[in-house]
C-alpha cells in the first residue's frame, strides 16, 4: 500500500504554514468575493496585482529603506491604481469586463519587471522587520503565537471595516450596482463611478495580500499571482458552500460570509498540503485547483439543470 | 388658468429614435413625439406593440440618448442627462417585478437606496434608526404584513410584494414624475388589482404627475384624468377629464381597429 510510505508527522508539519499562506491568501480572496459576488465582475487583474503588490513591497522596502508594515500601506495603493485602471478601460471605454481586466493582468507583467528590475527579488528577514515571515512560525512558542494572533487579527479588522464600510451609502451603492444595475440606476447611482471603485477596493486588497505574502516568502516574482484569481475563486467558493447555511440569515451574515471566504482560504491551501503529502506532482497542483473550482462553479448550474432527477432519487 | 408662462410638469419636443439605424433591423420607434403635462396631470398610455409606449418613458428615463428632440421636465431640460442623474426627477416602476428592486438586498436598503435618490452617496451610515421606524410605518399601510420583514432579503418576497416595495421607493423623495411601465402586467389578476389601487393611492397622496402605460384598456379609462393612444412612436388620441371618464373599451376598440385596419390611411386622418 502507497499510503503506508506516507509520514503524517511531515502532513503536521506542513500545516502551520498552510494555515499561515491560507490567511495572507485569505486576503486576497476577500478582493475577489468583493468584484466576483457583490459587483458581479470576473476581474482577473488579480494575478498581476497580486505580483504587483508584492514587488513593490520589497523594493520600497529593500531600496527605499520603508518600514514593512507601511510598504504594505503602498502595495494597497498600488492595488487599488491597478483596479482603477481595469475599471476605467471597462466604464469609460467600453471593453468588455474581463478583457478589460486581461489588458490590466498582461500590462502588470511588464510594469512588475520593471519594478523589480529582475523577475525575482529577495527579502531577508535577518535585515528587516518584516510584518509576517515563513521564519516565525517555525520559531519558538511566543513567536507563533504573535503571528498567528496578528495575522488572524489582521485579517478580523479588514473583515470589520469592509462590514462597516458596505454598509455605508458609498457600500450599498456598489452592492446595488452589483446586484441590479438598471434598478441602481434608477435610483440615481452612478454605476459606472462605484463600480470602478468596487474595483479598486477589491484590488487594494489583493495588493496588500501580495505584499504580505511576499514578505511572507521572503521575496517578490513576477510569477507570484499566476492562477490567483482561481485560489481566490476556491475560497470563495469552499467558503461559501461550506458555511454559506451558517451565514445566510443571520445577523451580520455579511461578516461572516467574509471570515468564511478566509477560512476558505486556509481550508484550500490545507488541501493542497494533503494533495502534496499524498506525492500528488507540484507541477499538477494548478491543474487540480483549476477542476476543483470547475466542478464547484458548475454545482449551482448542474442543480438546477438536473434538480428535479436529483429530488426524485433521494 | 393661472400665469401665460405655463410651465409644464413634462415636456417632449419632436422626439426621435430610431434603434439600429442603417441595419436590417432598423426601426423607427418614436417618430416626432410630442407631449405635455399639467402638474398633477395623471396620464395612461395605451397602444398596439411597438408603437413607442415604453420606449417614450425609457426616453424620459434617459436610458439612452434621443435622436432628436428635448425633454423638459419641471422646467429642467434633461435631454443630455445620464440616466442616473435624471434619478433625482423621476420614480420609475417596471414590468418585470425583478427590475425595480435589489433581490440580494433587505427592504430597508431598498428603500434606503430609494431615499438617497439624487444625493451623493457619502460615507455615512446606508440606514439610520429613524429611517427604520419611518420605514415600517410605510410597510404597515401596504398591509402586505412586510412591516415585520425590514432586514428580509428582497428576493423572498413574492412578485406583487416586490412591487408593491417598488412603489414606494418609486415614490420617496416625491418625484417630479412618476413612470409605471405595464408595472401590472406580470402579476395574476388579483394582485394587479391590488398594486393598481395602491398606485392610484399613492398618486393621489402625493399629488403626483404620473404616467401609466398599459395593455388593459378598462384601467386605462378607470384611471389617471387623462389618457392617450399611440400608434408607430407618435401620439394618435388624447383624451382627458369628462370626456375621458364617458369612454368605453369599445370606443378605444374601435380606434384600435381604425388604425390597424387603415395601416396605409395618414394618421391624421384618424384623429379628425
Amino acid at each position: 500500500m502507497i499510503l503506508l510510505a506516507l509520514n503524517p508527522l511531515s502532513l503536521l508539519r506542513a500545516m502551520p504554514g498552510a494555515v499561515a499562506q491560507g490567511l495572507i491568501w485569505g486576503i486576497m480572496a476577500l478582493g475577489v468575493y468583493i468584484t466576483f459576488r457583490l459587483l458581479d465582475f470576473a476581474d482577473l487583474t488579480v494575478d498581476g496585482t497580486l505580483a504587483t503588490g508584492g514587488a513593490t513591497a520589497v523594493m520600497l522596502i529593500r531600496v527605499a529603506g520603508m518600514e514593512p508594515w507601511a510598504a504594505l500601506l503602498v502595495s494597497f495603493a498600488v492595488g487599488m491604481l491597478a483596479g482603477m485602471v481595469t475599471g476605467l478601460l471597462h466604464t469609460a471605454l467600453g471593453i468588455p469586463g474581463i478583457l478589460a481586466s486581461i489588458l490590466t493582468q498582461i500590462s502588470l507583467y511588464s510594469i512588475n519587471l520593471n519594478i523589480m528590475g529582475k523577475s525575482n527579488q529577495p527579502i531577508n528577514v535577518d535585515q528587516y522587520r518584516l510584518v509576517v515571515s515563513s521564519r516565525y512560525i517555525s520559531g519558538d512558542a511566543l513567536m507563533k503565537l504573535k503571528f498567528y494572533g496578528g495575522v488572524i487579527l489582521g485579517c478580523l479588522i479588514l473583515v470589520a471595516i469592509l462590514y462597516c464600510y458596505f454598509g455605508t451609502e458609498q457600500g450599498q451603492a456598489i452592492r446595488a450596482t452589483g446586484c441590479n444595475m438598471r434598478m441602481a440606476k434608477a435610483q440615481g447611482i452612478n454605476t459606472n463611478f462605484h463600480t470602478v471603485l468596487a474595483l479598486m477596493i477589491s484590488n487594494g486588497l489583493v495588493g496588500l495580500s501580495g505584499g504580505l505574502y511576499a514578505q511572507y516568502q521572503g521575496a517578490a516574482d513576477v510569477n507570484m499571482g499566476r492562477g490567483a484569481i482561481v485560489i481566490g475563486l476556491a475560497a470563495v467558493i469552499i467558503g461559501e458552500v461550506l458555511f454559506g447555511k451558517f451565514c445566510a440569515g443571520r445577523k451580520m451574515a455579511f461578516a461572516f460570509t467574509m471570515v468564511a471566504v478566509i477560512i476558505g482560504a486556509v481550508i484550500y491551501y490545507a488541501v493542497i498540503a494533503f494533495v502534496l503529502w499524498l506525492k500528488m506532482p507540484s507541477d499538477d497542483l494548478k491543474l487540480f485547483s483549476a477542476i476543483v473550482v470547475a466542478v464547484f462553479l458548475s454545482i449551482p448550474y448542474l442543480k438546477g439543470r438536473f434538480g428535479r432527477k436529483g429530488a426524485a432519487k433521494s | 388658468m393661472s400665469g401665460e408662462a405655463r410651465q409644464y410638469a413634462l415636456e417632449l419636443k419632436d422626439i426621435h429614435k430610431t434603434f439600429n439605424p442603417g441595419t436590417i433591423n432598423e426601426k423607427v420607434a418614436l417618430d416626432g413625439l410630442e407631449l405635455q403635462l399639467e402638474e398633477g396631470d395623471f396620464v395612461t398610455i395605451i397602444g398596439g406593440n411597438g408603437a413607442g409606449k415604453s420606449t417614450m418613458l425609457n426616453a424620459i428615463a434617459g436610458v439612452w440618448a434621443v435622436d432628436r428632440g428635448s425633454i423638459i421636465i419641471g422646467g429642467a431640460d434633461v435631454t443630455g442627462l445620464a440616466e442616473h442623474r435624471r434619478a433625482r426627477f423621476l420614480g420609475r416602476v417596471f414590468q418585470d417585478p425583478m427590475t425595480g428592486t435589489a433581490a440580494t438586498m433587505s427592504i430597508e436598503e431598498n428603500m434606503a437606496i430609494a431615499a438617497r435618490r439624487g444625493r451623493r452617496r457619502t460615507l455615512k451610515w446606508g440606514v439610520t434608526k429613524e429611517e427604520k421606524s419611518r420605514y415600517r410605518e410605510m410597510l404597515k399601510r401596504l398591509d402586505l404584513g412586510l412591516e415585520d420583514r425590514l432586514t428580509s432579503k428582497v428576493g423572498l418576497l413574492s412578485g406583487g410584494q416586490r412591487q408593491a416595495v417598488t412603489l414606494l421607493m418609486a415614490s420617496m423623495q416625491r418625484p417630479k414624475l412618476l413612470l409605471l411601465d405595464e408595472h401590472t402586467a406580470a402579476l395574476d389578476p388579483k394582485t394587479a388589482a391590488k398594486v393598481l389601487e395602491l398606485s392610484d393611492e399613492i398618486i393621489r397622496e402625493n399629488r403626483l404627475t404620473a404616467m401609466m402605460v398599459t395593455h388593459n384598456m378598462k384601467d386605462a379609462i378607470t384611471h389617471g384624468n387623462r389618457l392617450i393612444m399611440m400608434h408607430e412612436g407618435r401620439i394618435i388620441y388624447d383624451v382627458r377629464g369628462e370626456e375621458k371618464q364617458k369612454l368605453h373599451v369599445s370606443d378605444l376598440m374601435a380606434k384600435f381597429e381604425e388604425i390597424s385596419g387603415g395601416e396605409f390611411a395618414n394618421d391624421r386622418m384618424i384623429l379628425s
